[in-house]
């Protein structure tokens, strides 16, 4: 999903960017606040391992293989401002060393993978953590978050494609959500047997994650929350007037259309398509009901993978005691 | 089990044999800045700028020895990317550049980031961020990443051929618990090496 270079006009590469600076700002701000000293070099750490995961092969049907992105994953290890710095410092040598990925997009880049992806799926994962308490519900956020990330993150990848003109909101908007709702399956997957693992082998490398009162959890998921939604705002804010309403469905019917089009002028050329709110509709349904399949299958997910003493690990205390 | 992206171990230490290797850093992060962003605002094709810029990075990849092949190898790498949207960009209604024009500004950046990666050691970049007044928890962190990603790929290949040497091939669905243990193993490892890594900098005086 790295956006190479040319593919955002100016315009969206200097907002995006911008963006991306101010959340990276905001990121490295907290972590300079909350993080104790002794575990700044996990930042690196944590972001060398990051590239070394993404190169791990997981077999899909049919000889291709997908890999980890993490963003997920390492917010719920690490928690979301590491994660931030993590996925910018991920990114940046990804686009200096290896070229993937512009350097004019490096912004959107960020933006996409590091902020609106990875924190937006750790606000989804909170959610489900207040839902389902236990080592369950937990893993279960993490599957559900890892899922929901890639949706956010191809929806905002999208968004600039279009509003740069590379590619049409009608197009660019419907593939890459559909193709990253099937691929966020498996990043979903591997984020919730990952951290499971984690949390089997080493239970006390998790209590780091978030900040320890419940004041201060809150406090993080309302700036976090409102950071994501606010970069999705301005991301959104070009298509808000674009697509045709209820509202101007029902001024063609009364035939006042032709007035009302002389005082509100479109940014973009009308492509009116038939029955354009029926389709949106249809589409808001599909993916309220896709998320909502998807949120039981990560339920389920983490029931099966946090079982009480299975075969496999006889003999250890289950991980559900271990940390509430 | 092959790693997705090919790594060279020129990336690591890139040989600073050439004249181009030793131009200051700013300069050429400077050049390369220049030059993407003269691509990105070009509106079509326009010989006058695309062919000199073709001249100067052939006679650049020649004087600072980098193989023309290994630019192609990359670029190769790296292209199914562009040919995707370049192709949902064909069925796009006439009136932006046309995809053709897209793909040749795309792989003009590409080429030139390539040389710029291959020519500048990252210590330099490094060096060059921090007098641009980046935060230093984000340089720290980009150095120890730097220094430590090769380190982990390569210990992360160690534990797949031990894991491959130790079981048979197994299901795919014991497969991706066997990989994502793997994983989770890197992570204790490298949460492990960044307490000692802390403790090592300790002892030096950091702070």
């Amino acid at each position: 999903m790295h956006i190479p270079d040319n593919f955002l006009d100016p315009k969206t590469a200097l907002v995006t960017s911008a963006l991306a600076a101010g959340a990276v700002g905001l990121a490295l701000h907290r972590a300079q606040r909350d993080l104790p000293p002794a575990r700044v070099p996990l930042l690196g750490l944590g972001a060398a391992f990051i590239f070394a995961a993404q190169m791990i092969n997981f077999p899909v049907v049919a000889g291709t293989s997908g890999h980890l992105v993490g963003g997920v994953l390492v917010a719920s290890l690490l928690g979301p401002a590491a994660a931030v710095v993590v996925m910018t410092a991920v990114l940046v040598v990804q686009c200096f060393l290896f070229a993937d990925g512009g350097v004019t997009a490096l912004g959107a880049n960020i933006l996409n993978m590091g902020v609106v992806g990875a924190v937006g799926g750790w606000c989804a994962a909170q959610a489900v953590v207040r839902l389902v308490p236990g080592m369950a519900g937990r893993v279960a956020a993490v599957a559900f978050g890892g899922w929901f990330s890639m949706v956010l993150a191809a929806a905002a990848c999208a968004c600039e494609l279009a509003a740069s003109g590379t590619v049409r909101l009608s197009l660019a908007l419907p593939a890459l959500t559909g193709i990253h709702a099937l691929i966020g399956l498996g990043e979903g997957l591997i984020s919730a047997l990952v951290f499971s693992t984690v949390a089997r082998l080493r239970p006390e490398l998790l209590s780091h994650a978030a900040p320890v009162s419940r004041s201060g959890r809150a406090r993080d998921l309302w700036t976090w929350g409102l950071t994501v939604s606010f970069a999705l705002a301005v991301l959104l804010a070009p298509w808000a007037s674009s697509w045709p309403d209820g509202l101007e469905k029902v001024a063609e019917h009364l035939g006042f259309a032709d007035r009302a089009t002389a005082h509100l002028p479109a940014p973009m050329p009308d492509y009116s398509v038939p029955g354009m709110s029926h389709t949106v509709l249809t589409v808001a349904l599909a993916g309220v009901t896709g998320t909502l399949v998807v949120l039981v299958l990560a339920l389920l997910l983490g029931r099966w993978l946090v079982r009480p003493a299975s075969g496999l690990h006889a003999g250890q205390p289950a991980p559900q005691r271990r940390t509430p | 089990m092959r790693p997705r992206l090919p790594l060279y171990p020129d990336h690591c230490h890139p040989p600073r044999h050439t004249a181009v290797h030793r131009w200051p850093a700013e300069w050429k992060l400077a050049g390369a800045a220049l030059v993407l962003v003269g691509i990105a605002l070009q509106p079509g094709f326009s010989p006058f700028w695309f062919l000199p810029l073709w001249a100067g990075l052939i006679a650049l990849g020649r004087a600072a020895g980098v193989p023309f092949t290994l630019v192609l190898r990359r670029i190769l790498w790296l292209s199914p990317l562009i040919a995707g949207v370049a192709l949902a960009g064909a069925w796009q209604p006439a009136g932006g550049p046309g995809w053709q024009v897209l793909t040749m500004k795309s792989i003009t950046s590409l080429w030139t980031v390539i040389l710029m990666a291959h020519t500048t050691p990252f210590p330099e970049v490094l060096r060059v961020l921090r007098r641009l007044r980046v935060p230093h928890l984000l340089i720290t962190t980009l150095a120890l990443m730097h220094r430590y990603l090769f380190v982990l790929t390569q210990e992360a290949e160690r534990m797949q051929r031990a894991r491959a040497a130790r079981t048979f091939q197994p299901r795919a669905t014991r497969l991706w618990r066997l990989q994502a243990s793997v994983v989770a193993r890197l992570f204790i490892r490298a949460s492990e090496r960044a307490t000692r890594i802390y403790q090592a900098m300790l002892a030096r005086g950091w702070s």
